[in-house]
């Protein structure tokens, strides 16, 4: 089969790789019909997460159809279509029983490799390095679905692709996002990073019932599709300066939350303290950049709630941990788990409530996904969402 | 997965079975304890006997060996260092042959003739305490060599159930990567066979030394193997519904020399690494009834053999 792989720094190549094939009795193979480049997809093509090698298979947003299954999985039947979660989720340890399916025990088989950078070990992910367990991905033509009878939504309907695709990973985000939140009536929620996540957790954040949404970005494109599509006021953040500017929305209140919906490669407008953090970077004194979060803490307001969605990977330098502490802050942060969303969310779609498929502005076959990244990457063409049709 | 080394546990970690010193430290105390006390009490007599009483100083010398007697009967018998005081009691037998030695040049005939019986029993205990020393020296050796390990798991599984999977022995091979099986017998016993480097196996038995359903399991190789080993787990319950600890300590004793070399590969460079591995995939068999395995790790959890590993690609075929 044709498959994405990841060649070093800046390199992706589709080329023949073996088939995949049931490894266990509750495994499912997905003949893919579309997958998608994720944002965090571009942390690894920058060469920023630790553990990829040379010929790994990346992508975890994807959806197809079953063509095998185990012996175990009774839920779904070959021919049935399915969107797949991009955590690997066992279904039975504690964490997912208790719905926390993103940090499950089980599905991880590199767990001690990730326990050494973090501690303790969150789930396996699709394509997304050997410390989160070395599964293939789904940017190529198959996939292995380990635990099928646990992750993957059966979608019935005639929904497109572009309406269910994201339900893998960027909706429940972004909805997980706004829902860590609280949302009270009335609250202004502020979103870092106007992105397809940062673009379903304006939405979801309208849906939880927020009063305003504020976009802050610093490309115009995806600031329009947050406008027009989420209602968000907008901060180009390289035409003003945050922290003032999102007082003067609030009448120095700050927003009621915040949310972090950018991670480890973000931007800062000035060119020192850019400087500052991609120099200790370079050296590995520190492993992400952290701007949007350190600005996110200073902006929200006393006693409210900061959201982190964006991927980090690693240890970040001059967190404002004064800050966080005497304006008593609450920090709130994960990997979505998806498996949770799933449902209610798919429910939202049916009910006319959200059309995701507005983040989408490219669709490239597979074998063009070394364009996709660079464009995506670069966000030549105002690309704001690439899918890949196998 | 919680699972450092002396994870603060109470007990023990379990005996491994070594092939012991045996009852002969202990005997040669008591036979040390006999004659010290003779020795201090009636020494003209036994100078008497032994052909000694015309040496000068006889009765201070042989007050002496007495008090030496009683202190290698009291360390013998303390069973703590055998190998060490088995080796002074030795010592002492060349002392008193020396001075036997010397008493020979006498010209009394009888005397002569008491003396040669004496020494002649003392050379023969001197050969008994040679054996025994040499035997302790070994024991304490292979003592020396006893690897203990300790690695613990949370499970989300009551008690009764994570004891019942792991007291049908038959079951450990599904996550102890280095056996091949264990067979188990009508009479509490069992045989354990591991997978040695080379496509070679490596079998021992075992026998279940504790039994408390739901708390406590352990059980050790039967004397005669070639890596002696012992091993207990307990299962304790967490507070609150979040399932059971799982608490291993395993120790062993690997053979010296080639073998022990290849026994080392055969429990694995890293043992404790090993044995949390271990621990890991039976987290999840008793969790999701599978090992978890990816493109990258098709055999599953295993750091050791992880770094050597393919990229994420599908397997051929
Ligand atoms: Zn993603
Ligand atoms: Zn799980």
């Amino acid at each position: 089969m044709r498959a994405n792989c990841w060649m070093g720094r800046n390199t992706v190549e589709v080329r023949e790789v073996p088939d995949p094939r049931i490894l266990s009795d509750r495994d499912a193979i997905i003949r893919i019909t579309s997958t998608a480049i994720c944002g965090s997809d571009l942390h690894l093509y920058d060469g920023y997460i630790p553990t990829m090698k040379k010929g790994d298979i990346l992508g975890h947003e994807f959806m197809g159809e079953v063509v095998e299954l185990g012996r175990e999985v009774r839920n779904l039947r070959v021919g049935d279509r399915v969107v797949v979660p991009f955590p690997i989720a066992c279904g039975h340890c504690a964490a997912c029983t208790h719905g926390f399916f993103s940090v499950c025990e089980n599905s991880n088989p590199n767990a001690a490799l990730a326990e050494m950078v973090m501690g303790h070990a969150p789930a396996g992910v699709y394509g997304y390095s050997h410390m989160l367990g070395g599964f293939a991905g789904g940017q190529a033509e198959y996939a292995r679905v380990p635990f099928a009878d646990v992750g993957p939504i059966k979608i019935e309907g005639d929904f497109r692709d572009e309406q269910v695709l994201f339900l893998s990973d960027i909706f429940p985000t972004g909805y997980m996002g706004a829902e860590m939140c609280d949302i009270q009536r009335g609250d202004v929620i502020a979103v870092w990073g106007a992105g397809p996540v940062g673009q379903f957790a304006m939405a979801s954040a309208r849906m939880l019932g927020a009063e305003r949404v504020i976009a802050i970005d610093r490309y115009p494109q995806r600031l329009r599709i947050a406008q027009e599509n989420t209602g968000a006021e907008i901060i180009n953040y390289e035409q003003t300066d945050v922290l003032e500017a999102l007082r003067e929305l609030t009448a120095g209140r700050g927003p009621d939350a915040c949310i972090d919906a950018v991670g480890t490669e973000s931007h800062h407008p000035s060119g020192a303290i850019n400087a500052y953090d991609r120099g200790k970077q370079a050296v590995r004194l520190e492993t992400d950049r952290p701007h949007a979060l350190r600005e996110a803490i200073m902006s929200c307001r006393n006693a409210g709630i900061v959201s982190v969605i964006g991927v980090y990977g690693g240890f970040v330098d001059k967190f404002p941990m004064g800050s966080l502490m005497n304006r008593s802050l609450t920090l709130r942060s994960g990997q979505c788990h998806v498996q949770r969303y799933l449902r209610p969310l798919l429910d939202r779609i049916r009910r006319g409530e959200i059309d995701p498929s507005f983040v989408v502005t490219h669709r490239m076959p597979l074998d063009e996904a070394p364009q996709a990244y660079e464009m995506f990457k670069n966000k030549q063409k105002d690309c704001n969402k690439v899918v890949l049709t196998a | 997965m919680g699972g450092a080394d002396g994870a603060g546990s109470a007990e023990e970690p379990p005996e491994v079975a070594t092939r012991g010193t045996g009852p002969m430290p202990r005997l040669l105390g008591v036979l040390s304890a006999g004659l010290g006390v003779a020795l201090l009490a009636v020494p003209d007599r036994l100078a008497e006997i032994a052909g000694l009483d015309h040496l000068p100083d006889h009765q201070t010398v042989l007050r002496g060996v007495g008090a030496r007697e009683l202190g290698s009967a009291a360390g013998l018998l303390s069973g703590r260092r055998p190998a060490l005081w088995t080796w002074t009691r030795v010592a002492g037998d060349a002392m008193d042959l020396s001075v036997l030695g010397l008493a020979l040049r006498t010209g009394d005939r009888e005397r002569r003739r008491r003396l040669s019986v004496t020494t002649g029993v003392i050379g023969a205990v001197t050969a008994l305490d040679l054996f025994a020393a040499v035997l302790a020296t070994r024991a304490a050796r292979a003592n020396g060599r006893v690897m203990r390990l300790r690695a613990s798991v949370t499970v989300n599984r009551p008690p009764d159930e994570v004891y019942r999977f792991w007291r049908d022995l038959a079951n450990l091979p599904r996550f102890m990567r280095h056996l091949e099986s264990v067979r188990v017998g009508g009479d509490g016993r069992s045989r354990w066979t591991a997978k040695a480097p080379a496509g070679r196996s490596v079998y021992w038995d075992a026998e279940i030394v504790e039994d408390r359903p739901s708390e406590v399991l352990a059980w050790r190789s039967l004397p005669g193997t070639l890596v002696p080993n012992a091993g207990r787990v307990r299962f304790v319950t967490v507070p609150g519904g979040r399932g059971t600890e799982v608490r291993v300590e395993l120790g062993y004793a690997p053979p010296a020399g080639k073998l022990g070399r290849m026994v080392a590969k055969l429990f694995g460079e890293e043992p404790t690494q090993q044995v949390k591995d271990d621990l890991r995939r039976f987290k999840q068999v008793i969790e999701t009834g599978e090992i978890v395995r990816s493109d990258s790790s098709p055999d599953g959890t295993d750091l050791r053999r992880h770094m050597m590993r393919r990229p994420a690609q599908p397997l051929a075929g």
